[in-house]
């Protein structure tokens, strides 16, 4: 991956621009790097603060009046543990559902002697290009009574061409010809082959559908926004949406310096929130990116 | 995605099928049922996921009929009385129409302009550090965005520029300018809208250009240093040229997601001050469809969409293959 790791022969000293080149582009990278990490860390620094510092705006970079109020409040609400337990559910299943449609599909497009591949490429990759669009989906979605149920989260959105060329390109460079022929002549079926001698080669591809199914799961709220309106089966992105961003702050006390103190702590419970939502996701990043990149890259090179 | 039809023929191969149609069909048949043999279990293991595309893909593009008709849920697609255009030209002389045609497209064009160099800026410094540990740290940070929801990165942002009590504001205080109401500044919208989408996306763009100068000649460089090229003239002579085509697909995918760009975000940060500029197609259809329930106008407005932007996506295409020579397709 590294480009700039050439052997460089016997140390030639730079010439004076580069040096300064260098230093720039460090110190435009430095600048970066603060620009990416500091809204993340002020939304950190906020919910491990005081109700009161954070709505004073007392908050930057650094906890104040340090208190875990936020967050004792946001684990004992049922709405989001509702949210929680329901998210892990539609990433759990859409992402059993759809890595295996992908490769359902993708794999006999990889084969070479599979008829009609191009024809059936074509029309999935068109489908990028122009969809019926949201009322038309919608009524497909009406008509088979998955409204207001868990599938419509899980079926509608089941396959992405993009991953489905992911993984036909990986089929198609990674398992050599003559490991089908071998199979064929020791008896395997199609499937038997897929399941015995493709997949067991292919657990990176896995992981990274996996990985991208799992996160587009975890992080989207468009479908449910659509399609559900029973509260019990909202996931997180629903809940979160609800509390963070439609101003609902409910109290139920009645003396002026309570409800004072829940209309705050209503405020710095966003910030908990957002910590706690991206959580998973973002312990997972680190061991994930990787394959990540992978993934991109698979998809880069030609399809 | 560098090649969207798979497969080139060989132009050779093309012309000789071309002079013996007849032992072509013949052929093509033989050819089906041996495929047919020796993979039934593939087909009948594809038959899900094609269904699938035809259900979810395919019969809602059939479902689009509606926007030339009146739709009636009782009387269905199909049986819901024709209008011809009406839907249509009702939308035109829509005054709205205007306002929503230009929120989209000046949004979409401001959201291609800054996040289709800025990766690549990204991706050009990253590989001039040679400081393993400051390069791996730029990315992974740069990257994190990425796998945030779209939910929480527009309440970050809502936060961060709170009048309330957000640090933006707070800066500003201690400068002695007074508390900005950003999202209630229609005029601002625009620029959260971009510029949160290049905060939360850069460093991903920026992996596929990195893959790209990875795969650039090193040898390249040396004969271009013992030349006594700069670091800047390596940039402009080598990096760039090495990483256009790559360049020139992702814009050209840019643009074809152009008018696709996202309803998830625009509905999340509008609001009712900034809807003047925030209003989107997307968000108008949502609208119009499901809290409005007129589902023939929203189709017909998806539609219009859809087409302008597969048109769009022709043109780039098409102009990019002139003058780079690199296209989605040959």
């Amino acid at each position: 991956m590294n480009a700039t790791t050439i052997p460089s022969a016997p140390k030639i000293r730079e010439p004076f621009g580069d040096r300064v080149f260098t230093i720039v582009v460090t110190l435009m990278l430095l600048i970066l790097l603060a620009l990416v990490l500091m809204p993340l860390i002020y939304i950190v620094a906020s919910s491990f603060s005081s109700p009161a510092a954070v709505n004073a705006g007392r908050v930057s970079f650094w906890p104040v009046e340090f208190s875990t109020e936020a967050y004792r409040s946001a684990l004992s609400n049922s709405e989001i543990l509702s949210g929680y337990y329901n998210s892990l559910i539609y990433a759990v299943a859409g992402t059993v559902i759809s890595v295996t449609l992908t490769v359902a599909i993708a794999y006999p497009l990889s084969r070479k002697t599979f008829y009609g591949r191009n024809v059936i490429m074509t029309l999935l990759i068109f489908t990028m290009l122009f969809s019926g669009g949201l009322i038309p989906t919608y009524m497909v979605v009406h008509d088979l009574g998955m409204l207001d149920t868990r599938w419509a989260l899980l079926i509608p959105g089941a396959i992405g061409v993009w991953q489905v060329i992911i993984a036909r390109t990986f089929f198609a460079n990674t398992i050599p010809d003559e490991l089908y022929e071998a199979s064929q002549l020791d008896g395997a079926g199609g499937l038997r082959t897929l399941w015995s001698v493709v997949l067991p080669l292919s657990k990176p591809l896995l992981a990274v559908l996996a990985l991208m199914y799992t996160v587009y799961q975890w992080n989207t709220y468009f479908d449910a926004l659509v399609y559900l309106k029973d509260p019990d089966l909202f996931p997180l992105q629903i809940v979160l949406r609800n509390i963070l961003l439609l101003n609902t702050p409910r109290t139920g006390a009645t003396d002026l310096a309570q409800q004072m103190h829940q209309i705050q702590l209503a405020y710095v419970l966003r910030y908990a929130l957002i910590v706690i939502s991206s959580l998973p996701v973002l312990i997972l990043y680190p061991f994930v990116a990787r394959f990540f990149t992978k993934g991109v890259m698979v998809g880069a090179v030609k399809g | 995605m560098a090649t969207i039809a798979p497969h080139k023929i060989p132009p050779a191969d093309a012309t000789q099928r071309r002079a013996e149609p007849l032992i072509r069909r013949r052929s093509r048949r033989a050819e089906l049922q041996k495929s047919w043999r020796l993979h039934w279990q593939l087909y009948l293991l594809a038959a899900v996921p094609l269904a699938y595309f035809v259900i979810f893909k395919y019969i809602p593009m059939a479902f689009t009929v509606i926007a030339f008709k009146d739709y009636s849920p009782v009387l269905g697609p199909w049986g819901s009385p024709w209008v011809g255009l009406d839907n249509f030209q009702r939308l035109f002389t829509n005054p709205v129409f205007l306002t929503l045609l230009e929120n989209t497209f000046i949004l979409a064009f401001y959201l291609v302009l800054a996040s289709f160099p800025i990766p690549i800026l990204l991706a050009i410094a990253l590989n001039e550090i040679r400081n393993g540990w400051f390069k791996r740290t730029v990315q992974m940070v740069t990257y994190a965005p990425y796998f945030i929801s779209t939910v929480v990165v527009v309440s970050i942002t809502i936060l961060v520029l709170s009048p309330r009590a957000g640090i933006v504001n707070e800066g500003l205080g201690h400068l002695g300018a007074g508390p900005i109401d950003f999202l209630g500044d229609p005029d601002a919208f625009r620029h959260i809208y971009v510029w949160s989408d290049v905060w939360q996306t850069m460093g991903y763009s920026a992996v596929i250009y990195m893959a790209a100068l990875a795969g650039i000649d090193p040898a390249l460089h040396e004969a271009a240093r013992v030349d006594g090229a700069s670091r800047l003239q390596r940039i402009r002579h080598i990096d760039l040229p090495g990483i256009m085509p790559t360049a020139v697909i992702m814009l050209i995918l840019g643009v074809g997601n152009m008018m696709a760009i996202g309803f998830e975000k625009a509905y999340l940060l509008q609001n009712s001050l900034n809807l003047a500029q925030s209003e989107i197609i997307p968000t108008y259809v949502y609208k119009t469809g499901l809290i409005n329930a007129d589902f023939s106008m929203a189709t017909a407005v998806g539609l219009f969409n859809s087409v302008v932007n597969l048109c769009l996506l022709l043109a780039v295409n098409f102009v990019a293959k002139r003058v780079t020579g690199n296209g989605l397709w040959r």
